[in-house]
């Protein structure tokens, strides 16, 4: 029965199927080709990018669309670097112009030190642009209130930190996700602040639907080597929440029979 | 020979001196702008690459053409 779970466990943003409930971020990479490489690596089929200004003096510069193929892997635009929501409306709106994306992540940031969600600015964001017929998948912080407030505003996927963006702490309070889990059906994808694999594995097996890595990866001592390590830490972590972990003991329970014993 | 009149634009933050009566499809044009990548705003409202040829740009106008990049 585990194995039917299994084969019927699809993972659905807006109505749309992907394979990979790894997400990767394209940012920060050494070259387009390595962060190319490292997608194809990971088995991602969904990937943040950013908008930013055509550098008009040097277009020789290489494309982010001439590397990876935006028919065989979805964009994600982002509006990382937004302070505010006007900003990111703007940005999205640009974006959707590009290529006609409606599926977006939403990021209004607070802070620029720690760079926390602004949230009440993300869940004005996310009504406008769900108004506008935007699919928003927002970033979030860790917060069971306003991950209602983001669903009730239309959001199509809650998008929670583990920890600051790019800090590598991995998952700091495994409470509020389990709780943000048990309020939603809507897809849940721990976004920002893991560090290594078995931080995947962790937000999988709180029972989140994917994970959004960008730094664990691009900045991994070798990141082609780390992008194979979370698409199997990820598929690990799904695996083992559906096939249902043991009840928690203080005491030891032996594993070998007490009868028969010599 | 007639003088081309010139007007000052910004172009993605930068100040550039443009021909006066240029559409906005001859200035992207010129740039050579790859223009299924990218998209254009003007005076911070988004262009209808299809109506660019009938867009004139006029001076103190503000044009920003994006696209996308690596980002997380």
């Amino acid at each position: 029965m585990e194995a039917d779970k299994l084969k019927k466990d699809n993972f659905i943003i807006a109505k749309k199927k992907f394979k990979s409930r790894l997400i990767v971020g394209t940012g920060k990479y050494r070259s387009m080709t390595e962060c190319a490489k490292a997608i194809k690596v990971s088995g991602a089929d969904m990937v943040t990018v950013a908008v930013r200004r055509v550098n008009i003096s040097d277009k020789k510069k290489p494309l982010l669309m001439d590397f990876i193929d935006p028919k065989k892997i979805t964009y994600l635009p982002n509006t990382a670097g937004c302070f505010s929501s006007s900003e990111a409306l703007r940005t999205l709106r640009l974006a959707r112009e590009i290529g006609g994306w409606k599926l977006v992540k939403l990021e209004v940031l607070g802070d620029k030190k720690n760079l926390f969600p602004e949230m009440i600015e993300t869940l004005k964001s996310t009504e406008v642009l769900t108004k506008e017929g935007f699919k928003v998948m927002v970033y979030c912080n860790d917060d069971p209130l306003m991950a209602k407030r983001l669903e009730n505003a239309g959001a199509c996927a809650i998008m929670p930190l583990a920890a600051p963006i790019g800090s590598g702490l991995g998952i700091q309070n495994k409470i509020n996700i389990e709780i943000i889990r048990s309020q939603t059906k809507l897809p849940l994808i721990i976004d920002a602040g893991l560090g290594q694999a078995s931080d995947a594995t962790i937000a999988m097996e709180l029972g989140c639907d994917g994970v959004l890595v960008n730094t664990a990866i691009a900045k991994a001592k070798n990141p082609f080597t780390m992008a194979n390590a979370f698409k199997n830490a990820v598929i690990a972590g799904r695996q083992s929440f559906i096939a249902g972990r043991i009840n928690k003991t203080i005491l030891g329970k032996a594993s070998s029979p007490v009868k028969g014993i010599i | 020979m007639k003088k081309i009149k010139k007007i000052k634009i910004r172009l993605n933050g930068k100040l550039k001196s443009v021909n006066k009566n240029i559409s906005l499809l001859e200035l992207t044009n010129n740039i050579k702008i790859p223009f299924k990548k990218v998209a254009i705003e003007l005076n911070q409202v988004i262009v209808d690459k299809k109506k660019m040829s009938k867009i004139i740009i006029k001076n103190n106008d503000r044009i920003e053409i994006v696209h996308f990049i690596g980002g997380g």
